[in-house]
């Protein structure tokens, strides 16, 4: 429709940068973001240093073949400030989170580890409080915490404390879920409302109220998956939609699995608190954080049975079809405007920065 | 939502297209002041559904484009000191220096903080007496009235470690730039909806009748863009130039007398360069000699940092509307979000990111 040229897509993706990293003499905020910046730190840096992991397909946790059987492994690490927030706080986070990574390849969690970096000074209270979290989110999803690690830091050199979790889980027979089985035809879900964590979290942090107090949606997603595999266990792939958001997550699958996937926007279901917060900080709630939200891509003729078998759990309640899997601009995630018009979505760089106006 | 969804209604929308394709006898170039109504316009799709209507040229209306290379190189100086936080709207971040931007300034030590209001750094300079507070105190007239109220605040709170980075824009100097350069192909106006919600139209009239283009004071949800092109078409296919509200639910004719007054008391007209354009005369507001003791640049001495903008980047023909973003031979190679040549490439408002984030597949 334009009359101007408009440049092959396939050379703007498959463009690389001479100069691996931006800032190559320091680490910035965005190397955290779960966005570009992190994707290069892991492509240019981690990989290459940590050889035999350069094979590794990326995924939210490994699967190793143990025995005859197959468990998941995985690792993660939370900093969030502030420590509470609307709907949980680092603790629950924590446990949640490492549960979810675990439960995207399909697997049921069977152990977790906890170690905490705290700063000098901590009040112990604070500490107690955060640890009384892990283990009611534990126990609430029937996983335990089996070993542990404490390191305390002179004062200032950590914001107040950290968390890592680790976990393994076991991965059922005949389940194989990871991005690279996305295919043409192959429909994608998302189990509810999306961007609640992520505003949730900037407005406590930045003291913005935006009418109604969104809380954090985390929550363990183990329990939706076995639902949803018992209805369809030919699942193809699963994803949190964590750090990068909804966004982030479908345009890796796409790049990984090598197919398009066109994401009907009218059809996420956004809160309206959500849509609300990020109209006013020019922030698009496709790039927000969640924390209790999946993917999921299956089959097209299982369509329906996965989305019957999500919304008939609590926290699949508000689940919805948001797009489709297809061989049209492999690699890349189109979002279809209601007004009919497509556009590209690329991964977010690093943080999202709230605009000026 | 409520009062929103009804502007991007889109069975409306679909019969606006139809309503202005009908009305137009040849495509029409229209130049979108606003660098928001560009996001909206692009992530929309409005450009592709009135592909064969109008040509829509984006305009110098982002305020982190437009902020020059040497106002960037003077903040991340300041901000770089040992005795400063620097506080700054969020985007203002990513703007690449001759060297670094201000995530590398804070990386290397510097305390750097996004802020959501100008009055957020007051307060941070209220909770931090012993540290110099400064805010980059960029925008049109839309950002302009709040941080003129912060150095008012400032003052009735006796602070005195607190001052601001002055770069402010006005919109109207910048039609006449665009008018007045040989080059330019632009038929008619969407003035930003939200400059005139606080300065109201009256300075728009006289750029009607000097340059004999229509000029449509336009919202940003998609029926408010298409109802903007459509009484801009309507004027062009009439050929009668004339100044149209066409977003009279925030902008009335006399603005925002209060806002106004405001920016009377704190800033005074100046000559400001843009980025990428170069200087245009009147162009811009700094503090006012009864201000000045606000003033970052002096307080800092950074007034004579002078850096030239790279050759490779063209964001000035694009903030112009002589070439589009994709025409630039930088576009997508070595300039992209990620490693940008200009700020037209760093705000999700500018034109070159706006190309890059939602760059259009042919329709099918």
């Amino acid at each position: 429709m334009s009359d101007l040229p408009i440049p092959p897509v396939a050379d703007v993706e498959g463009w690389t940068c001479p100069a691996p990293l931006r800032h190559q003499d320091r680490i910035v905020l965005g190397h955290g973001g779960g966005g570009v910046l992190s994707g290069e730190l892991i492509e240019h840096l981690f990989l290459p240093a940590l050889g035999d992991a350069t094979n590794a397909e990326m995924r939210d946790s490994a699967v190793l073949d143990v025995l005859g059987g197959r468990l998941a492994f995985t690792t993660d690490s939370y900093v969030v400030s502030p420590l509470f927030f609307p709907g949980g706080c680092i603790g629950d986070l924590a446990v949640h989170g490492t549960i979810n990574d675990l439960a995207m390849s399909g697997a049921q969690p069977l152990a977790l580890s906890a170690g905490f970096i705290l700063e000098e000074g901590l009040e112990t209270a604070v500490l107690g409080r955060v640890a009384a979290a892990m283990g009611a989110a534990a126990k609430a999803a029937g996983v335990r915490i089996v070993t542990g690690d404490t390191k305390v830091v002179d004062r200032g050199k950590a914001d107040q404390l950290f968390v890592s979790t680790s976990g393994v889980g076991v991965v059922p027979d005949g389940v194989d879920i990871r991005p690279a089985r996305a295919t043409p035809g192959d429909v994608v879900l998302v189990s509810g409302y999306v961007g609640e964590h992520g505003v949730a979290i900037l407005s406590r942090r930045e003291g913005i109220e935006f009418g109604t107090t969104l809380e954090s949606d985390t929550a363990p997603l183990h329990g939706l998956v076995a639902r949803l595999l018992a209805a369809v266990p030919d699942v193809h792939v699963l994803r949190d939609p964590t750090r990068g958001g909804v966004a982030g997550t479908l345009c890796e699958i796409a790049e990984v699995a090598g197919v398009g996937i066109e994401l009907t926007e009218s059809s996420v279901p956004v809160p309206d608190a959500v849509a609300a917060a990020c109209g006013f900080l020019g922030l698009d709630p496709l790039h927000v954080a969640n924390e209790g939200k999946l993917i999921a891509v299956v089959p097209g003729e299982q369509a329906d049975a996965a989305l019957a078998a999500l919304t008939s759990h609590p926290l699949g309640t508000h689940a919805a079809v948001i797009g489709q899997v297809s061989d049209e601009h492999p690699g890349l995630l189109v979002a279809r405007s209601p007004l009919g018009a497509g556009r590209v979505v690329s991964r977010p760089l690093g943080e999202q920065l709230p605009r000026i106006c | 939502m409520k009062y929103l969804d009804e502007f991007a209604d889109p069975v409306v929308a679909r019969r606006m297209i139809d309503d202005i394709g009908a009305l137009a006898t040849q495509r029409w170039t229209l130049m979108e002041v606003c660098g928001g109504q560009t996001h909206s316009i692009i992530r929309n799709g409005l450009d592709t559904l009135l592909g064969d209507t109008v040509e829509f040229i984006h305009g110098p209306g982002c305020p982190v484009c437009v902020t020059p290379l040497e106002m960037i190189d003077r903040s991340l100086e300041i901000a770089a000191r040992p005795e400063v936080i620097f506080c700054s709207f969020g985007d203002m971040l990513r703007v690449p220096g001759t060297d670094r931007d201000l995530f590398a300034v804070k990386a290397g030590g510097g305390d750097v903080r996004v802020v959501y209001s100008p009055l957020d750094a007051v307060n941070v300079a209220s909770d931090n007496p012993d540290q110099q507070v400064v805010f980059f105190g960029v925008g049109f007239e839309t950002t302009a009235p709040a941080n003129a109220m912060a150095v008012v605040t400032a003052r009735q709170r006796g602070l005195t470690n607190f001052s601001m980075l002055v770069s402010h824009v006005r919109v109207p100097p910048a039609i006449c730039a665009v008018m007045d350069s040989p080059a330019s192909r632009v038929q008619g106006f969407l003035a930003a909806g939200h400059v005139c919600t606080v300065m109201g139209t009256a300075e728009y009239g006289p750029l009607v009748d000097r340059y004999q283009v229509p000029i449509v004071v336009t919202g940003f949800e998609p029926l408010d863009l298409l109802e903007g092109v459509r009484q801009a078409v309507a004027l062009l296919e009439a050929g009668t130039p004339a100044l149209r509200n066409a977003y009279p639910r925030a902008v009335a004719p006399a603005g925002n007398p209060v806002a106004q007054q405001v920016l009377a008391d704190v800033f005074e007209v100046c000559d400001r360069q843009w980025r990428g354009i170069g200087l245009i005369p009147a162009s811009g507001w700094q503090l006012s000699p009864a201000w000045a003791e606000f003033d970052a640049s002096s307080r800092f001495a950074v007034d004579d940092i002078h850096t030239a903008e790279p050759e490779a980047c063209h964001s000035g023909e694009v903030l112009q509307g002589l070439i589009k973003p994709n025409q630039c031979p930088s576009f997508g190679t070595v300039c992209t979000p990620r490693t940008p040549l200009g700020a037209t490439m760093v705000s999700a408002e500018g034109a070159c990111a706006a190309y890059y984030e939602f760059r259009r597949l042919d329709p099918r």
